[in-house]
This record gives C-alpha cells, sequence and structure tokens, in this order.
C-alpha cells in the first residue's frame, strides 16, 4: 500500500496529458482518466480513420501526433484508465464508468479536473432538426471520422472556431453552404491590439478567412437572425443580416458562438463560480495557479476556462506545480512564473476574440416563443417566460423544477445558459439573478446495467 | 471515393465520406440488413454513411442525426440488438453489430 | 452595520415554506385569518418539491389514514383548490409481497383498512404477472388500491405557495428563524435579516428543522434529518401504470407519462446546519439493482439524474401533528418522515382548523406531539 499521495486528473487532454508528465518529472505517480479511448482531447485526437490528401488549416496532425506519443512514453509511470468517464465526484472520492460497463471508485489526495469545453448554442427556430450539428461536432466528424456532416454544409455562429471549421471543411474538399456569422468586421477592428499578442493565431485567422473568400463561399456578417428549415431533416437555412435576408440552400448546419468549459465536477465539488458579464458564462472560481477554493481541488485547460489549446498546454503544467508544491514537494518558482506570464498572454489574445466575436446578445434575445430551448425535452422558451411569470420564479433551477427545462438525458448542458436568459428576461431582472444550473450525479447517463468493481482504484 | 462502400439500395446515408479511411471495411447490420462500415471508426460515422438519422428516442418522435459528436449532448443513443444502449458517437463500430434503429416495437 | 429590525404582528406565525406551511397558509387565509409564513430558503424547496411524488394511502399506518383520506379527497380536487392539479393521476398503487408472511400482512392491511374507506385487491402470484408484465419474478403476491395514485411535487409545493399568496398571506422567503421568545398569550420570533414577527399563534411546519424550531421554546421532540436518495431514469416507452411499492422494507418506483421511471430507496446524506444534502453513489448502484429485480426490463436503459431532499424522521415513523402540550398556541406539523406528500394537502387544512376552532373533524390520534411527552407510552 502506497503512502504516496494519490494525484488524479480528470481528462487527457492537452492539460491534462501537461499536467501528468509535470507531475511524472515531480516524481509522484498520476491517476489519469480519460472518457474517450484515447488521449489527445478535441484538439489532438488521434485519427484512427482517416488520412487527409491535403493539410487542413490549423490542423497539425504530427504535433498532435507527438504530443500524443510523449505521453503515452510515459504510461508506464503512470495509472491510465482510458475509455473511463467520472459520473460523480465527493471530498472522499471519485466514481467512473470504464467501457466495459464496470463502475470503479477512488479516493483521491489531489484531483486536477480538466474536461475541456462543448459549443454554445443559441436555440434557433429549426434547431433540432436532424442535420443540424455544433462546430465542434462538424469539425470532430472531418478531423476524427474524414466525413463531412452533409453534402452542402452551412455554418452559423461566431468565433475563431466557426472560421476554423468552415476553412477546413473546404481545405478538405467539401462543399460549404453558407458562412454566417452574427460579428461585424468593425469588431474584429477594434479587437486587433489583442489580437497581436499572438501574431500567429491571428494569422491563421486571417488564412481562413482568404480561404473562405477564395471560395466564393456566401459570408454574411451581422446576423442578427437565422432560421433553420425543413420538415424532419434539415433543407436549408434562412438568414437576416446587414445583407438583407437571404435562404441558402443545405442539408447540414454546423452552429456555435464559442465555447462552454464543462465544470460539472467543479460544481460536485462545491467549486465556487462567478459570472463572467460579457459572455454571460459562469466560471469556476480558479486563478492562473489553476488552485481553486477547495482545498487539493484543481481546474486547467479549457474545462477552467476557455482559452485554447496551447493555453491548455500551460495551464495544465502550471497547476501540476501547484499541486506539487502544495504537498510540500520543490517547485521550480521560476518556471511557475514564467508559465503565469504566458497564460497571461494567451488570456490576452482571448479578451481579443472575445471583443471581435462577442456573444450575439440581439440574436438570442429575439429567440422566439416556440422555439425549443430544452432539446432534450422538448421545452419552448415560451413554456419556460410563462413559468416564470406564473409562479414569480426566475432562479433556473426553479424554472428547471417548474418546466423539465434541463431534465433530459443531456442534463442541460445545452439548453442551461438560454433558459437562464430567458428566464431573467421574462422576469425583468438582470442575468446574474436567474443563477446557473446545478450539476447532478452522475454527470453523464449511468447505464443501469453497470456492475461495481470490488476492489477500489489504486486504494 | 474509389473505396466508397456501396449504398443500400433506397436508403442513402447523411455523411459524406471525404478523406480516405485506413481501416478496413467490416460487416455490420442495422434493422436487420447487412450494410458495411470501416473498422475503427465510430459507430455514427458507420450508421450515417449509409441511413439518414439514428432513429429516435423518447419522448418525442423527433429523428435524430447526434449533435454534438463529442459524447457530451446525448443525442446519438442507440439501441443494439442484445438490448445494450450505446452512445454512437463514442463507440467504436465491432464487426458483426446489430444496430436497432426501428423503436416502433415500444421495447426498452 | 445596524440597521433596526422590520417589524411584523399577525395572528398566526408560521415556520416553514413547504406543502404543509402553505397548505397551512392557504386555509387561514381562506378564513381571513391573517397570517405570516417565514421560510428560511425557497418555498418547497426542501423535501416538498424534490420528494419521489407518491400518493397513497395504502401500506400507512392506520393512525395516518383518517388525514389521508381527507387528503384524497383533497388531491381529487385540486385544480379548485389551487388553481392546477399538480398532474395528480389516479392510477393504483401497487403493494409488494416478497414472501407467505408479507404477503399476510398486505392482506391483514387491507382487512383493517376497509374501516377507514380504503379498498384494496389482493392479487395472487399468477394475477400480478398477467396483469403486470413487466413484474419481475420473487413475488408472493401483491395488493392494489385503485384508488391512490401519483403527482408532480415540483409543481405542488408552488401551487400552494401561489394560492396562499393570492388568498392574502404573508409569505416571505430568506428569513431564517433564529430564536422564539414566549410572550403570553402570544410569541415573538426573530429570524434574519432583521425581522421580528409577533403572533398569537405560531404552526411549526419546518420540515426537518421542526425539531430545532421546538427546541427554542424548550419543547423536546424526538426528530432525526434524513435524506431519501432518489433516481430518475432516462424517457422510456410508458409501460408501468401504479406506483409502486414493497411491503417490506425496499424500493418504490412509478413511471411518468413522459416514459421516466422515478424511484428511490436507501439514504444520501444530509448537513442539517448548512441546509445541503446529497445523493449517495453507492446507495444508488444498490438502489438501481434492486429497481431491475422488480422491473427487469430497467436494466436495458440509463439513469440520468439522482438527488436527495432533506427530510425529518421521526422515532415512530409517524409525523407529529397537534397542538403542543406544553404551550398554548403552540401547534406543529412535522416530522413526516419520507411520506408527507400525500398528507400535506390535509394537513394544512386541520391545523387552520385546529387554531380557530379549537378541534378538527378528522381524527389525529396517534400523532399528537404529546405522545412524546415524559411519561407517555411512545417516549419510552
Amino acid at each position: 500500500m502506497s503512502s504516496e499521495p494519490l494525484v488524479v486528473i480528470v481528462g487527457a487532454g492537452p492539460a491534462g496529458m501537461a499536467a501528468a508528465r509535470t507531475l511524472v518529472e515531480g516524481g509522484l505517480r498520476p491517476l489519469v482518466l480519460e472518457k474517450g479511448p484515447t488521449p489527445g482531447g478535441r484538439l489532438w485526437q488521434r485519427r484512427a480513420t482517416v488520412d487527409f490528401e491535403r493539410r487542413l488549416p490549423g490542423h497539425d496532425p504530427d504535433l498532435g501526433e507527438r504530443r500524443v506519443s510523449d505521453f503515452l512514453g510515459i504510461v508506464d509511470r503512470i495509472d491510465w484508465y482510458p475509455g473511463t468517464t467520472v459520473l460523480d465526484a465527493t471530498r472522499d472520492r471519485l466514481w467512473a464508468l470504464g467501457s466495459d460497463g464496470i463502475i470503479d471508485q477512488t479516493p483521491w489526495d489531489a484531483l486536477l479536473v480538466a474536461t475541456g469545453a462543448l459549443d454554445r448554442v443559441v436555440p434557433l427556430p429549426g434547431w433540432t432538426l436532424a442535420g443540424v450539428y455544433t462546430l465542434g461536432g462538424a469539425q470532430a466528424a472531418l478531423k476524427v471520422h474524414g466525413c463531412a456532416v452533409g453534402r452542402r454544409v452551412a455554418f452559423l455562429g461566431t468565433g475563431p472556431l466557426l472560421w476554423l471549421a468552415a476553412a477546413q471543411h473546404l481545405a478538405a474538399g467539401a462543399e460549404v453552404a453558407l458562412v454566417a456569422d452574427t460579428s461585424h468586421r468593425l469588431g474584429a477592428l477594434a479587437a486587433l491590439p489583442h489580437l497581436l499578442s499572438d501574431p500567429h493565431r491571428l494569422a491563421l485567422g486571417l488564412a481562413c478567412l482568404r480561404i473562405v473568400r477564395r471560395a466564393a463561399v456566401p459570408i454574411r456578417l451581422g446576423v442578427r437572425a437565422a432560421i433553420v428549415e425543413g420538415n424532419e431533416t434539415v433543407r436549408g437555412i434562412s438568414v437576416e443580416s446587414t445583407g438583407g435576408r437571404r435562404h441558402f440552400v443545405c442539408d447540414a448546419v454546423a452552429m456555435g458562438f464559442g465555447l462552454v468549459p464543462q465544470t460539472q465536477l467543479l460544481d460536485l465539488l462545491d467549486v465556487p463560480f462567478d459570472l463572467e458579464p460579457t459572455s454571460g458564462l459562469w466560471l469556476p472560481r480558479t486563478d492562473r495557479s489553476g488552485r481553486t477554493p477547495i482545498p487539493r481541488v484543481y481546474a486547467a485547460g479549457d474545462g477552467a476556462r476557455v482559452l485554447g489549446g496551447e493555453a491548455a498546454r500551460l495551464s495544465g503544467e502550471r497547476a501540476a506545480l501547484a499541486i506539487l508544491e502544495d504537498l510540500g514537494r520543490p517547485t521550480d518558482r521560476e518556471r511557475a512564473a514564467r508559465l503565469e506570464r504566458e497564460l497571461e498572454r494567451q488570456e490576452r489574445f482571448a479578451r481579443g476574440l472575445a471583443r471581435a466575436f462577442p456573444f450575439p446578445t440581439e440574436l438570442e434575445a429575439r429567440t422566439d416563443e416556440d422555439t425549443v430551448v430544452c432539446r432534450c425535452e422538448g421545452v419552448t422558451a415560451g413554456a419556460i417566460a410563462s413559468a416564470v411569470r406564473a409562479f414569480g420564479r426566475h432562479e433556473v433551477n426553479a424554472v428547471k423544477a417548474l418546466t423539465r427545462c434541463g431534465m433530459g438525458r443531456c442534463q442541460g448542458r445545452l439548453c442551461g445558459l438560454a433558459a437562464a436568459r430567458i428566464a431573467a428576461r421574462a422576469a425583468g431582472v438582470p442575468l446574474g439573478e436567474a443563477g446557473r444550473l446545478r450539476a447532478q450525479p452522475p454527470i453523464e447517463p449511468l447505464p443501469a446495467s453497470a456492475r461495481c468493481m470490488a476492489a477500489e482504484a489504486n486504494g | 471515393m474509389d473505396d466508397r462502400d456501396e449504398p443500400i439500395e433506397g436508403a442513402h446515408g447523411r455523411w459524406v465520406r471525404i478523406a480516405r479511411a485506413r481501416g478496413e471495411s467490416v460487416p455490420f447490420t442495422i434493422d436487420g440488413i447487412p450494410v458495411r462500415g470501416r473498422a475503427g471508426e465510430m459507430l455514427i460515422a458507420a450508421i450515417l454513411a449509409v441511413r439518414p438519422d439514428l432513429g429516435c428516442l423518447p419522448p418525442d418522435r423527433r429523428s435524430r442525426a447526434g449533435f454534438c459528436l463529442i459524447g457530451l449532448c446525448q443525442d446519438c443513443w442507440v439501441r443494439l440488438r442484445d438490448g445494450r444502449r450505446v452512445r454512437a458517437c463514442t463507440t467504436p463500430l465491432e464487426p458483426g453489430m446489430a444496430v436497432r434503429l426501428d423503436s416502433s416495437d415500444e421495447s426498452w | 452595520m445596524n440597521v433596526a429590525p422590520s417589524r411584523l404582528r399577525t395572528e398566526v406565525a408560521i415556520v416553514g415554506g413547504g406543502l404543509v406551511g402553505c397548505s397551512t397558509a392557504l386555509h387561514l387565509a381562506r378564513r381571513r385569518v391573517p397570517c405570516v409564513l417565514l421560510e428560511a430558503g425557497r418555498c418547497g424547496a426542501q423535501a416538498s418539491g424534490v420528494n419521489y411524488g407518491g400518493v397513497r394511502r395504502q401500506g400507512r399506518a392506520l393512525a395516518e389514514l383518517p388525514l389521508a383520506g381527507r387528503a384524497r379527497r383533497i388531491w381529487g380536487r385540486l385544480e379548485r383548490l389551487v388553481g392546477g392539479d399538480g398532474e395528480f393521476r389516479a392510477t393504483g398503487h401497487l403493494r409488494l409481497a416478497r414472501d407467505e408472511a408479507e404477503a399476510a400482512a398486505l392482506e391483514g392491511w387491507i382487512r383493517e383498512a376497509a374501516r377507514y374507506g380504503v379498498h384494496g385487491e389482493l392479487l395472487s402470484r399468477e394475477a400480478l404477472h398477467a396483469r403486470f408484465p413487466w413484474l419481475g419474478e420473487g413475488f408472493a403476491a401483491g395488493s392494489f388500491c385503485a384508488d391512490d395514485g401519483q403527482a408532480n411535487p415540483r409543481l405542488v409545493s408552488p401551487l400552494f405557495a401561489r394560492a396562499a399568496r393570492s388568498e392574502g398571506a404573508t409569505i416571505l422567503e430568506g428569513r431564517t428563524v433564529v430564536a422564539i421568545e414566549r410572550a403570553p398569550p402570544g410569541f415573538v420570533l426573530r429570524a434574519e435579516p432583521e425581522l421580528e414577527l409577533e403572533a398569537r399563534v405560531l404552526v411549526n411546519a419546518a420540515g426537518a428543522w421542526g425539531a430545532g424550531i421546538a427546541r427554542l421554546l424548550g419543547e423536546e421532540l424526538p426528530s432525526e434529518p434524513i435524506a431519501p436518495n432518489m433516481l430518475v431514469s432516462e424517457p422510456l416507452p410508458f409501460r408501468i401504470e401504479p406506483n409502486l411499492g414493497m411491503a417490506g422494507p425496499g424500493i418504490y418506483l412509478r413511471q411518468v407519462p413522459d416514459g421516466s421511471v422515478i424511484f428511490g430507496g436507501g439514504r444520501g446524506t444530509v448537513d442539517l446546519e448548512r441546509r445541503r444534502c446529497r445523493p449517495s453513489f453507492a446507495t444508488s448502484l444498490a438502489t438501481i439493482e434492486e429497481a431491475c429485480r422488480v422491473v427487469p426490463e430497467l436494466a436495458r436503459a440509463s439513469i440520468i439524474r439522482t438527488w436527495a431532499g432533506i427530510e425529518g424522521r421521526t422515532s415512530d415513523d409517524l409525523p407529529i401533528i397537534g397542538p403542543s402540550p406544553r404551550m398554548a398556541g403552540l401547534f406543529h406539523a412535522f416530522g413526516f418522515s419520507g411520506h408527507g406528500f400525500m398528507l400535506a394537502p390535509a394537513v394544512g387544512a386541520v391545523l387552520a382548523e385546529l387554531v380557530l376552532d379549537g378541534h378538527s373533524a378528522t381524527s389525529l390520534a396517534g400523532l399528537e406531539p404529546a405522545r412524546f411527552a415524559p411519561g407517555s407510552a411512545a417516549a419510552a
């Protein structure tokens, strides 16, 4: 029985992998739990299946392969559990489901949550039709499965991912019907000083823009309304923008308006959250070291704050140093300070992106009352507003109880933010007063047939 | 594509393969009908290469075709003939897998 | 910052904004009696809002049946009373016996309960499987009460709170009672933040915190906090009509119209002082296993959410309802031990009668606080 402290890392994307390496270098043997079959996360997911004829912009498969190989190179010095989804977390233990259907549990002494992010969506008419995907989903279909999600894909949303995903599809030979951005050109110009703090990423963004333009794909900016058309499946999309109103034929729509950190485990561990006013996102309280106010609980990567892949790597490394320091191990203060300086630069770039691609409050405020907000349970914006008015309740968990919004299989991942905005608006209160949906275990569906493992993992 | 899988007569896929698949072609079935997919790919890609959707899930009758594709939105659950339910975007295709998209028998 | 507290005066002060407190406020307000309800958090946020949702008389201790009978009549006309039916459906309640001893207990209960107007149908093993093909093996017999059913607790509490307010009751949320003084002929309650409430009558409907409120007045009533552990599945094709329970200890299970299967049994963890509770994963796994024995097809489905709520359990598993034996003007209604949802609409009506008329047509024999007075049998 080891007397070494047990450090558990949840998530083996860029942040988790970097943290694992740093902890191993610090003489520890972390337990790394990853939901997918392989490490890499969304950014460096190993393409088990496909070869592209051409190189996709912003996609360096060799870099990804290298990072993953580096990680797998230390696999004998960690306890590596791929195909393992953490479903619940308390101060005493984590509960996880393996891909073999077996439940296991482990205690922990220090816990790093690096669970990444998911696209932010805005409910629109027709967004529940078959053929609508997130931008990240379209990218995953392309990079991991080698498929376009349709014969003619329309891209709608805002953020660097919108342009990157569209450009990657064009480079791969897919047909792109439209790129519709809710942001205006002017925003990007105003953000230039911030964006210059990472000239490489700025250049990538401009390159994507060029690819889309050169392909003569219709571009719409300042989009303030959009309707996905079709009966059972996507047949087209209509957008209203600074260029007027126009209909485009397509059989798939990829949508996304930035990314939302997946923070369910942090919530279950009672990490406090604060409302970031510009984005309207509730973010877990962490500092640049990755520490949270809960002792021995740390957060890194996009799962704490969305700053991109490079920042995820840096923050994973920094959080591991914090863990080592808090466990009384010798740490390199200079290295920690350097990492934090680089993270600050990444934050500056992120602020630029937020300014160039703000959350489309106008589009969202026009959410029609017949529009489905909760996909899983079919709850409309009108039902949410009615419940708020009927019972005088605007706190989003109370609204969930009254309308079933957020009670479905995804447990509010897709509808929670929109539900809070609609509730606050219906009640005429500031967004913060609507609060945020609280996580409940299991944070992902637990098959009733799952069987418990008798022994504890690494007890 | 030079080695595109044969589409099933009368059915058409939603997704379009635009990169060369490394894995070999392997057989599986959808509602008893033999189809083919690629070794190593996720079930959702295999199904949507030859079908327009993944069927319906309670509580509604909405046709689904996946949404986030990274295992979080829970839109892509499908049933296998042996009764198991799996999330198609995170479950690898196995040769001989028997997928049931037709839920009209109302079994759980 | 020293702010002078607001001072309020009323006839009846009610501590606790769960279903019991709100239904009491509603019935008092309907009789034009000024009342002020103080709720520490949000009305219906504790056990009232997150319980199992069973509405059944079957299986109750006989002492509860008069109250349960009155409640059942109220459930049937909830729409008229509070402007919504709370999704109450008389789906019947099926109680399952695992062996001959439990089967005999079922039969015995049906016989006794007939005196209270409850009708139940006994079912043999064969009849059970013929009528409920989804039921697992291992049951010796069952009894079915057609009049019982289920409702949606998340809707019922808000309906009562809204109805009470619209009838004129004052309901203040976010107010925690920290001190109560006897100021004959009434009471003075001090609540945080910044509130002093004078009332002639005090109703303690504080649920799991009821014993603490009683203690503020020097009265000891035995109740411990528990957190019933609840689970819900993904929506499934609708199959299970009745509300299910076991004759002995075990799970309770029901399927709602949209197809989700709600079930429970076992406990989570509770921190009474911080007003928080949590489901237990270990308990959930054990409960799932048992549920799959009762409904084998459930093994094919996924469980998508678990939760717990804070409830007060008394030493004899019976609620404490009635006038305090020690203090005039003080009434208790708490300690529902995990099965108060069905009773609560009637508890408010009965309490209003006790407060205003000094008596109620509905018998509370066996449920009175006096049973815990020193020297009494229950207190022993």
